[in-house]
């Protein structure tokens, strides 16, 4: 009903422009496919590689890369690329579930805190407000304290560090929208709060909130490598791309394959979702109340 | 009472409850847990009678807000009580260590902060071109890796490939001046790579803002020269937004030193922390957390103020 026709002209205007998947441009489209491929890496590597791959001692410690084991070995001789890829469902998969709940609950929140106003929103923003004033990586070291670093205590430590940073965005996006004449009208027209905050708001801080996510990934994917670098991620023999790099940090002497390999991969993923951010339709808007 | 003067108190006042906030979200957070610290004391083969004795002594089988005021009152006094592991004061084993973070964040701070100022105002006169394309290119790649990579290629290139320094840092070392030297490069290195990338960004973003506005075409077009244009037209204005970015910044330079200060082993607070997590020490993380957090809303505190002053508008009364 609200795609009207002005809406519909700017959009194919600006496909006109962009060349690329989904009007992204050329760095946009490369950014999804580096993401399309590390997701299908997460869920498909496990039942992709083979058990032998995993053996300790299969091959020299740190040998160097070599032909079928084209990253060289681990600090147990494992295959170092088996490693990289098979660590990519705790990084990927993890930071993903952790973000998209950050997202989602900080949204609802937003929502919520938009279309009620008054007490509601002073005592929700309020609280959001000293989250956000605790550093994210403090943050992460009191909640690994108490409660520990089980993947799914990760996840749920990382999502409620970042739901405030959500919640600031899209209550700052959702107030202007709730304050415009046809959520004013839905309003006089009896609708519930419920129909307000997902018919009439939700659907118009939607792209922001879809940038908002993006880098909400992005700080999360670096916090669990930082957490898991000091030891406090997720545990062996299970293994992140930090946790590689933690593992592996010896082999700095012997030429840093072992290292530099699941360096670059966190690297390529987070650098993927910048450029796709970038070319999102919502990021000015986002940037716009941040 | 000056409206200025009411203005900056209250912004304090705002700050005290902030940090009264957060404490209580750090008290929550770390109390309420199924196994408590006397459990995590005795182990596994307590028996509930030596259990409940020693909860006693804690004070742990008092009702939670009186335990939550018992704890705040230790935290204000200086005297948040003793390690879990050690047994030593957690004062005792903050004390030894703090100087050695504050000195790393000086020496950061002070090659940091004027450098990124510098950068981004380069980059915010010249946006558009080569300069501001390669500075802004190099700090998004800076942002989007983690610190420990940063931090890892410095040792790899610095230690293992040139051998120009050692890879681990001793406090020890400070003594003379080419060994303070050593241990310094790599930690501040490392440092001022995620903290200028930050800084320099949100400098750009601000003294843009000012350099597109109209009064900046209009002095200009009156032929202000170019270097005073930026200093004496457009600078006094962002001056504001430049004070909270640096500010905002010092939340990098934090988790950058907890990175950093491990991965070096660098005997400061950072370290202390997280071998304190690691042990689930929680007397010494409580509060090593708050001093963080009071220390990082200082500072937001300090810019706001400098926002504040640097504010013509907010100067004088109305």
């Amino acid at each position: 009903m609200n795609a009207s026709v002005p809406a519909r002209s700017a959009s194919a205007a600006s496909a006109r422009r962009r060349s690329g998947v989904f009007g992204l441009g050329v760095p946009g489209t490369l950014g999804l496919l580096v993401i399309l491929a590390w997701l299908l890496v997460a869920l498909a590597a496990p039942s992709w590689i083979s058990a032998g791959a995993q053996d300790i001692g299969g091959l020299p410690v740190f040998a160097p890369a070599q032909i079928g084991h084209w990253l060289g070995a681990d600090y147990l001789g494992r295959d170092m690329l088996a490693r990289v890829l098979l660590g990519a469902r705790y990084t990927v998969v993890v930071a993903l579930v952790a973000a998209v709940g950050a997202s989602a609950v900080g949204t609802g929140f937003a929502l919520l805190a938009a279309v009620s106003g008054g007490w509601l929103d002073t005592v929700l923003s309020r609280g959001m407000d000293t989250l956000i004033s605790i550093p994210s990586k403090l943050f992460a070291l009191i909640m690994v304290a108490a409660f520990g670093t089980s993947v799914p205590l990760l996840v749920t430590t990382a999502a409620v560090i970042y739901v405030p940073g959500a919640y600031r965005i899209a209550r700052a996006l959702a107030v202007n929208v709730a304050a415009l004449d046809y959520v004013v009208v839905a309003r006089t027209r009896g609708e519930s709060r419920w129909y307000l905050m997902l018919h009439e708001v939700l659907p118009n801080i939607a792209a922001p909130m879809l940038v908002d996510l993006g880098l909400r990934f992005v700080y999360v994917v670096l916090l669990l490598a930082s957490l898991s670098f000091l030891g406090l991620g997720v545990q062996p023999p299970a293994a992140d791309w930090g946790t590689l790099v933690r593992e592996n940090l010896g082999a700095l002497w012997e030429g840093g394959l072992a290292v530099v390999a699941p360096a670059l991969a966190i690297a390529t993923l987070t650098m993927a979702v910048n450029l796709v951010v970038d070319a999102l339709p919502g990021r000015d808007a986002r940037k716009a109340v941040r | 009472m000056s409206p200025l003067l009411r203005l900056i108190l209250q912004r304090l006042g705002l700050a005290l409850i902030s940090l009264l906030l957060v404490s209580v979200v750090v008290f929550l957070i770390t109390a309420v847990l199924p196994g408590d610290a006397a459990q995590e004391l005795l182990g596994q083969d307590a028996t509930p009678e030596t259990l409940a004795a020693l909860r006693t002594q804690m004070g742990l089988d008092q009702p939670l807000p009186l335990r939550y005021l018992h704890w705040l009152g230790g935290l204000v006094t200086g005297n948040p009580g003793r390690s879990l592991v050690s047994d030593a004061p957690v004062m005792e084993l903050i004390g030894n260590r703090l100087p050695n973070s504050l000195l790393l964040a000086a020496v950061t701070a002070v090659i940091a902060v004027p450098l990124a100022l510098l950068l981004g105002t380069l980059a915010a006169v010249f946006r558009g071109g080569w300069l501001d394309r390669l500075l802004n290119n190099g700090a998004v790649v800076l942002v989007s890796v983690p610190e420990f990579l940063i931090a890892t290629l410095a040792v790899l290139l610095l230690s293992v490939k040139l051998g120009w320094l050692p890879a681990l840092s001793y406090a020890s070392d400070i003594d003379s001046l080419s060994g303070a030297a050593r241990v310094f490069v790599m930690p501040v290195l490392t440092l001022c790579c995620v903290v200028v990338a930050q800084m320099m960004r949100m400098t750009r973003a601000a003294l843009a803002d000012q350099l597109d506005a109209p009064y900046i075409e209009m002095a200009r077009l009156k032929g202000v020269p170019p270097l005073r244009l930026v200093l004496r037209e457009a600078m006094p204005n962002a001056i504001g937004p430049i004070a909270n970015a640096v500010a905002l910044s010092t939340s990098y330079l934090l988790g950058g030193v907890i990175i950093v200060e491990t991965i070096f082993h660098y005997p400061g607070v950072a370290k202390l922390m997280v071998d304190g997590v690691s042990q689930r020490d929680m007397p010494l993380v409580q509060t090593c957390t708050m001093i963080f957090c009071a220390g990082y809303l200082l500072l937001v505190l300090i810019a706001d103020v400098i926002g504040i002053l640097a504010n013509p508008r907010l100067r004088h009364a109305r």
